[in-house]
């Protein structure tokens, strides 16, 4: 058998992938024609991985790639922080040890891009000995194409996994009730309010509270507002009439509808409470739906509804956030760190990522794809309101460099709210805030 | 050639090293290891930091000369200024409570109790545990809803608190976890002192009619006060440096709440990425514990080892 791995040619390759689907990956074949996957056999690659459900995927079926290319991986995998600064020490220095990437485009697309770290792989994608001719631009969703491309239009990298936010409902509890899903913000309001009863330990709606990573949820809303963080022109729409209102209804939500302590809570904290079955809506995003179905974790086992965020006064939006994996400027091996890419977001990974539930390809031939969804494990009503989210789809934080001073200043103004502050002058202060260092930052 | 015959080699003269007198340069290689070691690990890092902190640098950007600005945007940095009050509330706490209980423990430890040293051992033992491990289970126990700290307040029938959740009492929540890790070490150090004391001392108050108050006011408080001051040395340089707990139980929240003067240097530096700005504000900590440090150095001199020989 590993004689047979170790001579693998295409025509093997695509005969055990068909196998291998056959045994529950829902019938996908990888569409690996026409590139000439050997050409940089014997190239040795380092990548760099966030330890995540994506990360894993990719390490676990490593091994088929270095079997299709010949091409030899060094791969690891850090904490999603850790990752960060190890990422941003080493491609400062100049010489990465790593020649892939795996991005949070939500944090890192601005920074890497004004830096020059990343290589452009546009002219690989038009290269056909390089690239499948299923790689186009075009099966990329909206969103991804804005994370992948700089200001200059240059291929950056290429979108791998997506998150956007949607409302996970309990319909025991809905049901109880006798109310029914939110169409509107100020529905939900109503339906979080009814829910909530604290004598029984019932609350209508749970979200993060946590300074940084309860933005967001405000997002989530601001875009319901029509407004964006950021315009088009780079200024701040966070003290807009608009913004306040966003704000005042996170307020009222998490004051009057979420469980005692919020305000420290991350999404772990949000899931681990609607686990128990005592929350009613909890808004965070898709990739955090397997345990819900999970018997050995939850005691909502079947009884999860999937929402589609609710329209706001202006607009319906689902907040969107993403991975991509990209080809460092410094490498000096480029095309065998694109090909790695290229098998990283291709039909049969995206397919295993989506089944496993770790994540959401950006490409729309893979959610559409009648086999790939039949293998998927969760609920056909989760794959809906991924699609649906993927059509509402808007980038849920805004595309600066200081996007982690944004978080952590706008978060802090947030979380004082739930001690009672008031929306206009916590967000006309944050925003005062970051005002300078935004400024700073556009200058450098 | 009187003067060749006179410094020919072997003479005792020479070979003998005069006490004050310069030393031969032959010894210097002996010395460079230890300055090399040095001037890396310690000098060269703080050269390098106060440097950085007189320019404008973001890492993956152009570095420029900014003077003093650093410093000066500290005065006005509401989120700094507020995490060096919380820094000075952490460590007070973090010192005081875990010396008062450690003390007591001492006493109660240092007295004929049945199985004493199976007591002791497991006493000491949350020393030994790694603070992020104690910092994760510490997190769910306060967890408001799951958490089994809310559960053994309502067997008392005390309401659920929100903990380290709520702004009011997040710092004293993180203090409990410290307090409860590093209670024992103080028990240790008390517990030698006491070993210590001899015995006279007590049997002469009791002839005098001694209370036990007034005898642990006037004999043993004074004779273990210099180890109380290694207790509180001790304490106040892991008080003012803890990192661990607090970044893995709050990460300084709720909001700021719990961000001390490290935690913010670390956003700034390692999520921000303002190596200029962050260095700055490393210099103004550094500033604060060489004060703090001049300080415990004067308490310690008022509070001399010969106290335990010579009585109070």
């Amino acid at each position: 058998m590993a004689k047979t791995f170790g001579s693998l040619t295409r025509r093997t390759f695509l005969a055990s992938s068909a196998v291998a689907s056959a045994y529950g990956l829902g019938g996908t074949g990888p569409a690996f024609a026409d590139v000439n996957w050997k050409k940089y056999a014997g190239t040795k690659i380092g990548v760099n991985l966030v330890k995540s459900p994506r990360g894993e995927v990719l390490q676990k079926y490593e091994k088929e790639f270095t079997d299709l290319t010949g091409i030899q991986v060094s791969s690891e995998q850090t904490p999603e922080q850790q990752q960060r600064q190890k990422a941003v020490i080493e491609l400062n220095s100049g010489s990465p040890s790593f020649d892939v990437i795996h991005i949070s485009y939500h944090v890192q697309k601005r920074q890497f891009e004004k830096a020059n770290w990343l290589a452009d792989i546009g002219p690989f994608m038009k290269n056909p000995e390089l690239t499948d001719p299923s790689l186009t631009e075009s099966d990329f969703s909206q969103a991804g194409l804005l994370y992948a491309k700089n200001p200059q239009g240059q291929m950056l990298s290429l979108p791998f996994s997506v998150d956007y936010w949607m409302v996970y409902w309990n319909k025991d509890l809905f049901a109880k009730k006798g109310l029914a899903y939110p169409q509107t913000f100020d529905e939900m309001v109503k339906v979080a309010e009814a829910l909530t009863d604290p004598k029984e330990g019932t609350y209508g709606f749970v979200a993060r509270g946590l300074k940084n990573a309860n933005v967001p949820v405000w997002t989530s809303f601001l875009l319901g507002y029509g407004v964006d963080p950021v315009d088009a022109n780079g200024n701040l729409m966070t003290d807009t009439p608009e913004a306040i209102e966003a704000a005042r209804l996170y307020q009222r939500l998490l004051s009057k509808s979420a469980p005692q302590g919020v305000s420290g809570f991350n999404w772990s904290e949000c899931q681990s409470a609607f686990l128990q079955g005592k929350i009613g809506m909890w808004l965070d995003g898709v990739g955090f739906a397997p345990p819900l179905e999970d018997p050995d974790k939850s005691r909502v086992v079947g009884k999860v509804g999937y929402g589609v965020m609710p329209r706001g006064p202006k607009a319906q939006a689902s907040a969107t956030f993403g991975d991509g994996i990209a080809v460092t400027a410094a490498s000096k091996n480029k095309e065998a760190a694109y090909l790695y890419c290229q098998w990283a977001v291709s039909k049969l990974m995206g397919a295993r990522l989506l089944q496993a539930g770790g994540g959401v390809p950006f490409r729309n031939s893979i959610l559409s794809d009648p086999e790939v969804r039949k293998g998927v494990k969760m609920p056909p009503a989760w794959i809906d309101a991924v699609v649906e989210s993927g059509k509402i789809s808007k980038l849920g934080l805004p595309v600066v460099q200081p996007v982690t001073e944004f978080r952590d200043i706008i978060g802090i103004g947030l979380t004082n709210l739930l001690a009672g502050a008031d929306p206009a002058t916590e967000m006309k202060k944050a925003t005062e805030q970051f005002k300078p260092i935004l400024e700073r930052s556009e200058k450098a | 050639m009187a003067t060749i015959v006179e410094q020919q080699p072997g003479e005792i003269k020479e070979a003998a090293p005069v006490q004050g007198a310069r030393p031969r340069s032959s010894y210097w290689p002996f010395v460079v290891p230890a300055v090399a070691v040095v001037g890396s690990v310690i000098v060269f890092p703080w050269v390098f930091t106060v440097w950085m902190s007189l320019h404008e640098w973001t890492v993956g950007g152009a570095r420029r000369f900014a003077g003093l600005s650093n410093y000066a945007r500290l005065v006005s940095d509401e989120r700094f200024l507020t995490s060096v009050i919380h820094t000075f509330i952490y460590t007070f706490l973090a010192v005081v409570l875990p010396l008062i209980l450690g003390t007591l423990a001492a006493l109660v430890f240092n007295s004929r109790l049945p199985l004493r040293g199976i007591l002791r051992g497991l006493f000491i033992m949350p020393m030994m545990a790694t603070p992020v491990a104690i910092a994760l289970v510490w997190t769910m126990m306060f967890h408001p809803q799951l958490g089994v700290l809310n559960y053994l307040l309502s067997l008392i029938g005390i309401g659920p608190q929100a903990w380290v959740f709520n702004p009011s009492t997040v710092i004293p929540s993180l203090v409990l976890v410290e307090t409860w890790q590093w209670t024992p070490l103080v028990m240790l150090i008390v517990l030698g002192g006491l070993a210590a004391i001899p015995s006279e001392p007590y049997e002469s108050a009791a002839i005098d009619g001694a209370s036990a108050v007034q005898r642990f006011r006037y004999i043993t408080l004074p004779m273990i006060a210099p180890f109380l001051m290694v207790a509180v040395i001790i304490r106040t340089i892991d008080a003012l440096k803890s990192f661990d707990i607090i970044y893995a139980i709050t990460q300084g929240g709720p909001g700021t709440a719990s961000e001390t003067i490290n935690l913010y240097l670390y956003s700034v530096a390692f999520a921000y990425y303002d190596v200029g700005y962050g260095s700055a504000i490393a210099v103004v900590f550094f500033a604060i514990v060489i004060a703090l440090s001049l300080l415990m150095l004067h308490l310690r001199q008022r509070t001399k080892w010969t106290d335990v020989q010579g009585g109070a």
